[in-house]
Order: structure tokens, then sequence, then C-alpha cells
């Protein structure tokens, strides 16, 4: 009897043990995601004020200078990422929902999914062959090419998964209207499905306004304010590396405040597209 | 009388044959488009991978497959040989994938199994997507201004040179930057496991803990595996938090703190400064291993997570 009573008694030990690792462990996961918000609180909040958001930056032992281009920069390479792949991949999306069994359906999701895994400096170097060399010289169209097409599966997966969930009754009665099938799609069943197409969107925005891999040999990069589309542009995150891999100590205080810049951007994006989704979920 | 309702009829008839005219067109053009964009990705993948074959072709000429096992990468002699990249990408994407491993599977069962729903699951749900969300760049940063002195200080205490940046430091930024997408996995298959396996164990007696040893694990382990290998995937392409903590050392690693380069690193330090054709197509031909790798990787991790959620 004593023998069983102990047993039992370690095995609840035994649970109760591996119980407080789980939670242990699991919140010792999440650790250092505070300490970079930490970090970059600390060191950045203090170097953000309007003359470091409006300001072009000053050449090395020059006190102050802003990060305005990389701002404007990162504003330009979003919407020309967003030109390229939002039309293109709100289409394919709807070509996916519409035709799943089809053998060019499954073509196509097959690649959404490696595109998706393909490695950001990868695309660089795509963006390189396709954009760079042909023209000549490093620009912030080509950036745009890069992040597009690292926008693309984002929002393809979106809208396709999206447009699923509507339910077909919805098709049926408007297609028993006699209203035409084109009609149907673009006046009952985007719009029934925009939230999600939405949130695909600012997600996509979230993901390629962080990215830097892509842009090191496309948009290259610029310490002026560049307003054209065929020259070398600066991004948020180029300035970041840059300013990061520095050996000069007021170069890093400004890589801290683009970074709060930056991680400000990235999250307020990710928290809009959790109200997005919640708010005007497709509910049928 | 009657000549205004055959009238009537007549432009009815009509109308009736122009809008079926139309939507017969733009019924089909808008099919059309629909397949046309489907086609598109699907050419933009296969442009992908050609694009990188051929602009790689003066290497593959060059060393064929010594270029994988030669151990001098030299640019100023022309001598392309990435197996210190290929070395050094493995040794920290594996030794990553070990550290996360510790952290994403308690995260997956504190989500999958003991807190599924409430606060306690919100708080950590959203903290994880918080840590994807953040961006690579940032976690290099932070690893060179909090990792790097700590790991220096340990070399010290352990009497390597101490350098702070290298492989091991590389391997726990990227430990950390996986732990999302491991633990997102691995959640997803515990949940699916079915609760009447789980409530026989329990009610033969078995404990919490006899229960996920026994019953969940084994159940979930290939979707496990899956998202461990879908987290490989993603730290062996990961380039810029490595390049900023790795070191640059274009030679063959010689233990776990020396400093290296891996495959994408490498890339991201000479490209821009790469002259000769030759240099830019070994660095290219890097890129298009890496697309290969990967690409098996995610589609090998996604079918085995696919037969897992279907195969029921």
């Amino acid at each position: 009897m004593n023998k069983i009573e102990a047993s039992v008694h370690r095995r609840i030990r035994a649970d109760k043990f591996f119980k407080a690792m789980i939670i242990l462990l699991s919140l010792g996961s999440i650790v250092p995601m505070f300490l970079i918000l930490f970090l970059i609180t600390r060191n950045g909040i203090s170097v953000v004020n309007w003359e470091f958001l409006s300001q072009l930056p000053k050449p090395v032992g020059e006190f102050g200078g802003g990060i305005s281009n990389a701002i404007f920069g990162s504003l330009w390479l979003i919407l020309l990422s967003f030109i390229f792949s939002v039309p293109l991949g709100v289409f394919a999306g709807i070509f996916l929902s519409e035709y799943k069994a089809g053998r060019l359906a499954y073509l196509t999701s097959l690649s959404i999914e490696i595109l998706q895994g393909i490695p950001s400096i990868v695309i660089g170097i795509i963006a390189y062959v396709w954009v760079v060399l042909p023209m000549g010289s490093f620009s912030a169209l080509s950036g745009g090419v890069a992040l597009g097409i690292m926008m693309l599966p984002v929002i393809v997966m979106a809208t396709a998964e999206t447009l699923k969930l509507i339910p077909d009754s919805l098709r049926e009665a408007s297609l028993a209207l006699g209203v035409s099938y084109p009609r149907t799609i673009m006046k009952v069943i985007l719009p029934a499905g925009l939230s999600g197409i939405l949130s695909g969107i600012l997600l996509g925005i979230a993901r390629v306004t962080g990215e830097t891999a892509p842009l090191l040999f496309t948009a290259f990069g610029s310490p002026f304010m560049n307003q054209n589309i065929l020259k070398p542009i600066n991004s948020l995150p180029l300035t970041i590396f840059n300013y990061a891999t520095s050996p000069y100590p007021e170069w890093h205080t400004l890589a801290w405040g683009a970074s709060f810049v930056l991680i400000a951007f990235v999250l307020g994006l990710n928290l809009i597209t959790k109200l997005v989704t919640k708010k005007w979920k497709v509910q049928f | 009388m009657n000549h205004t309702i055959a009238d009537a009829a007549v432009a009815a008839s009509r109308a009736k044959i122009t809008m079926q005219y139309r939507w017969g067109i733009s019924e089909a053009l808008f099919r059309r488009l629909l397949y046309f964009a489907g086609l598109v990705l699907v050419v933009l993948l296969m442009a992908i991978f050609f694009s990188l074959v051929i602009s790689s072709v003066p290497a593959l000429r060059q060393f064929g497959f010594r270029f994988l096992i030669g151990k001098t990468w030299d640019p100023v002699r022309g001598e392309f040989g990435a197996f210190a990249f290929l070395v050094g990408t493995l040794m920290s994407s594996f030794m990553a994938l070990l550290i996360s491993m510790v952290f994403s599977l308690p995260v997956s069962i504190f989500l999958g199994e003991y807190f599924r729903h409430g606060n306690a699951s919100t708080f950590m749900k959203s903290v994880i997507e918080l840590l994807a969300g953040i961006p690579s760049v940032i976690y290099g940063f932070w690893g060179l201004f909090l990792l790097v002195p700590l790991v220096r200080a340990l070399e010290a205490k352990l009497g390597v040179a101490p350098q702070g940046v290298g492989i091991f430091t590389s391997s726990l930024v990227l430990a950390v930057m996986i732990i999302p997408y491991a633990s997102s996995i691995g959640t997803e298959v515990i949940n699916l496991v079915p609760s009447d396996l789980k409530e026989a164990a329990l009610s033969l007696g078995a404990t919490r803990f006899e229960v996920i040893r026994k019953v969940v694990l084994p159940y979930a382990y290939s979707g496990i595996f899956a998202g461990v290998l879908l987290a490989l995937g993603r730290a062996l392409g990961e380039t810029m938090a490595v390049t900023m903590v790795i070191g640059n050392s274009n030679f063959l690693p010689t233990s776990i703190f020396s400093p290296g380069n891996t495959m994408a690193s490498v890339i991201a330090n000479e490209f821009t400064e790469a002259t000769g054709s030759l240099y830019l197509a070994s660095l290219i031909e890097l890129a298009l291993v890496l697309f290969i790798v990967t690409t098996i990787i995610n589609i090998l991790g996604k079918l085995i997570i696919r037969k897992m959620s279907t195969g029921k």
C-alpha cells in the first residue's frame, strides 16, 4: 500500500514539475522580445523628435541629422511594391478560390508556397539580375520589384483563404438575379471578403517594411532626398544596418532612433491588422 | 398598334442579344484574366529558378561540383569554393534549431495543451506574434549590442579568443528568430490530437504529464518535426541578423565560437563589390543552392503537415 502511495506521489510530483518547467521555459522564450522592446525604447525614444524625422543625415562628426530621406524612401518602396503586388495578388487569389480543383490552381498554390519560402536575399539577387543589370543602375524601382515579389504570396494567400470562406449562397443569389459572373465577383464576393484581403495587404506591407536583404543591391541606399525612381533610394532598415555596423557612436544613436521608428511602424501595422480582422470579420 | 408591339419585341430581343454578347465576352475575358494571374505566379517562380541557373553558368562551368567542396574563397586569385560557407550555414542553423527547440516545444505544449484559451493563452500568442513581426535587421542590431558583449564575456571565461562575434552568437540570434515559426506549427499539430485519446489515458489514471509524454507527443511527432523543418528553412536563408553578428570571415570555422560566414551573409557582404563575371556568378550560384535547399525543405515540411491534418 505504501509503495503504491509513494509511486502516486512521485507521479504527481513529476506532473507538477513538468508543468512548472513548461511555464518557465515558455516565459523564457518571450524574454528576448521584452529585452528588444526595452532596449530600443530606452535608447531610441530620446533621439526621436521633429528634427530627427524631418532632417537629412549629416556627415560623420557633425552632431544631429535626421532620417527623413529613409522614411520617405521606405514609403516610396512600399508604394511601388504595392503597385506591383496587389492587383496581381488579388486576382491570383480570386483565381485560387474560384478554380480550386484545376491543375493550374494546384501549380499556382504550390508556386506560392515555394515563393513564400525563398530567402529574401535570393529575391534581392533576382531583382538585381532582372532590373538593375539591364537598366545599369541601382534604383528605387528595382527595390520595389524585390519587395513586390516578397509581398505577393502574403496577399494571394490572404485573398484565397478569405474568399473560400464566403458561402456559395451569396454568389448564387447574385447570379440568380441575372448579374453577370464578373460583376458577381467584383461587386459581391470581393466586398464580402474585403476585411481579409485588407488585412493580408497590411500584413504584407508590415513584412516588407522591415526587409533589408532584398534592398542591399537594389535600392542600395542614398544619403539624399531622392524623388527619381530610377535612382538609388534609402530605406529605414537600410539606414539601421548602415548606422549600426558603423564604428561611430553618434551613428549608433541614430540607428536606435531609426529602429524605434521602424518598430513602431511595423508593430502599429500589425495592431491595425488585428483590429481590422476583428471588426470586419467575414461572418455568415 | 401591332407595329409598336413588334417594335418593342425587336428592341427587347436586340437588347437581350447585346447583353448576352457583352456578358459573354466580358465573362470569357474575365476568366482568362483570372487564369492569367494564376499563370503569372507559376511563370514567376520558373523565371526565378532559370534566371539563377543562367546567371551562375560561368561558375557552374568553371568549378562544377568542386564549388561546394572547395575550401578556398579567394576573389583576388579567382578561386571560389563555398565549403566554408556551407559549414558556417549548417553549423549556425542546426545550433539555432537545437537552442530554439528547448523553448519552442514548451511554448507549443503551453498553448496547445495547458492554456488553450483564456488570458494566458492570448497574452502568449500575441507576444509570439510580435516576435515574428520584428524585422531581422533589428534582431541583428540587438544581437550586436546585447549578445556580443555577453558572448565575449563567456568566451573570456572559457579561455577562447574573446571576439564576441561568431557562429555561436549568430545561432543565439537565429534561435530567438525562429521560435515563432516552430512553436506556432507545433501548437497547431498538438491541437489536432483527438481529445478521446487524451481522455482515455486520463480516465485510466494517467497524469497530465504522462498524457503529454505518452499520447500527445507521439501523435504529434511528425507535425512537430515538420515545424522544426520549416524553421530550419527560415534559419538557412536568414541574412541580415546573421551578417551583423557572425564576424564575416571566409575561412573554415574551427570551433563554434570562431567567426565565419553563411551562404546568405557572404552574398550580402560581397555582392555589391563583386568585380568580374566569375565572382558574380559564384555568388549567384550560392543563391541558387540556397534556393534549391530551402525549396526542398519547405515542400517536405508542408507535405508532412498536410498529411497529418487530412489523414486522420
